[in-house]
């Protein structure tokens, strides 16, 4: 009898470590994280607009209907992105996730101050490279450190209104992410 | 052979708790540092970088990208302020103010985060949408049936969970749940 009680509780002392072990590998192994659904619909690094959430079909759950959102899946191996985000009429926000959809960064536009928010993505090791002088001259530019080099980028912007969802989307269609050594696009 | 028939006892039990246990956590959505305030709950710290790793693997279950902090914030209630579970054949009431934020939206899920159809295609309200009384208070009915005022229909749906968020505001990791948080009230007012 004492023999099997202290083969169970061996056993459940196991399965904690079991447990610990399956909850800090579940973010590595998931299939069905934002970042794998988005990755089939968003190519890398530009930006994507989402179609409006509806009961049928969503690409995330827990999509807030009121905004409309853009992603870009970025990928920083080729060298630091540039983002730009024209600022919509109500609230617009750009929040950053590493590759396991960790929120690291986020800016909204009364943080911005602007009416399009600027900022330049990069990793700790490009952020250190970058020559001293050009970050003086800079001084005004928003740096943005990745702990990952591939991660998302959420652009949102609300609609106050219903109606003026379309008006939000068309603000951030013209959102651009793009690496910095690529020419301008032509509108 | 009684060597081997209790190493596969212990393996089994192992392999119950262990797996048993993070199923569990996973489905409740625990995570450490919940900010519950009435019946609605917060997870401030899961739009952060510190966000535990219970928070990360519910995160990478569900599929959906929190909140960052520096966004906003959001509370969820599945619940009435008696612990009813939200019925959506049921008339429920959302009453009182709300912390200050520059924005705010409350949005209906099911339980599995998606949109509820209805007749209305209304599936929220955002704080400039909203009809209020003269000292700046709402009421909200969430209800299967169309009602006057701000009616925010269910469809019908057996369960239901209701989400407010809040943008550009100061509540966050530090907050204490408390009187300078007023979150609205979750009644529940009339079930067929």
């Amino acid at each position: 009898m004492i023999r099997w009680l202290l083969l169970f509780f061996g056993g459940a002392l196991l399965g904690g470590i079991v447990h610990l072990a399956t909850v800090i590998i579940m973010p590595r192994t998931a299939t069905q994280d934002a970042y794998s659904r988005l990755a089939r619909i968003a190519p890398v690094n530009t930006v994507t607009a989402l179609p409006a959430p509806t009961p049928q079909s969503a690409s995330m759950p827990f999509m807030d209907p009121a905004f409309a959102t853009a992603v870009c899946r970025y990928d920083l191996s080729q060298g630091p992105l540039k983002l730009t985000v024209p600022v919509s009429l109500a609230y617009t926000s750009v929040s950053f996730y590493t590759r396991y959809d960790v929120a690291y960064y986020a800016i909204n536009d009364r943080a911005a101050g602007r009416r399009v928010i600027e900022l330049d993505l990069m990793t700790v090791e490009q952020h250190s490279q970058m020559p001293e002088d050009e970050d003086i001259t800079a001084a005004d530019r928003l740096i943005v450190e990745s702990p990952t080099l591939t991660g998302l980028i959420a652009i949102r912007a609300l609609a106050p209104e219903p109606g003026l969802l379309s008006m939000a989307q068309s603000a951030i269609d013209t959102a651009q992410c793009r690496r910095q050594d690529e020419p301008k696009l032509s509108r | 052979m009684r060597l081997l028939l209790g190493s596969l006892f212990a393996l089994a039990v192992a392999a119950v708790v262990g797996l048993g246990a993070t199923y569990l956590a996973l489905t409740r959505g625990a995570a450490f540092g919940a900010l519950s305030i009435g019946s609605w709950t917060a997870w401030p710290k899961t739009g952060t970088v510190d966000a535990d790793p219970y928070a990360q693997a519910s995160i990478a279950r569900t599929g959906q990208l929190p909140i960052a902090l520096g966004d906003g914030v959001s509370f969820t209630a599945q619940a009435d302020d008696h612990g009813k579970l939200l019925d959506g054949r049921c008339d429920v009431v959302l009453s009182g103010v709300t912390p200050a934020a520059r924005f705010w939206t409350l949005s209906l899920y099911n339980i599995d985060g998606e949109l509820v159809a209805n007749s209305v295609n209304r599936y929220g309200f955002t704080s400039q949408e909203i009809v209020r009384h003269v000292d700046g208070s709402f009421e909200i009915v969430v209800a299967p049936r169309a009602n006057p005022g701000n009616w925010l229909p269910t469809g019908g749906v057996e369960q239901y969970a209701l989400v407010l968020r809040f943008y550009d505001t100061a509540v966050g990791v530090s907050t204490k749940a408390g009187r300078e948080v007023p979150m609205p009230s979750v009644d529940t007012r009339s079930c067929p």
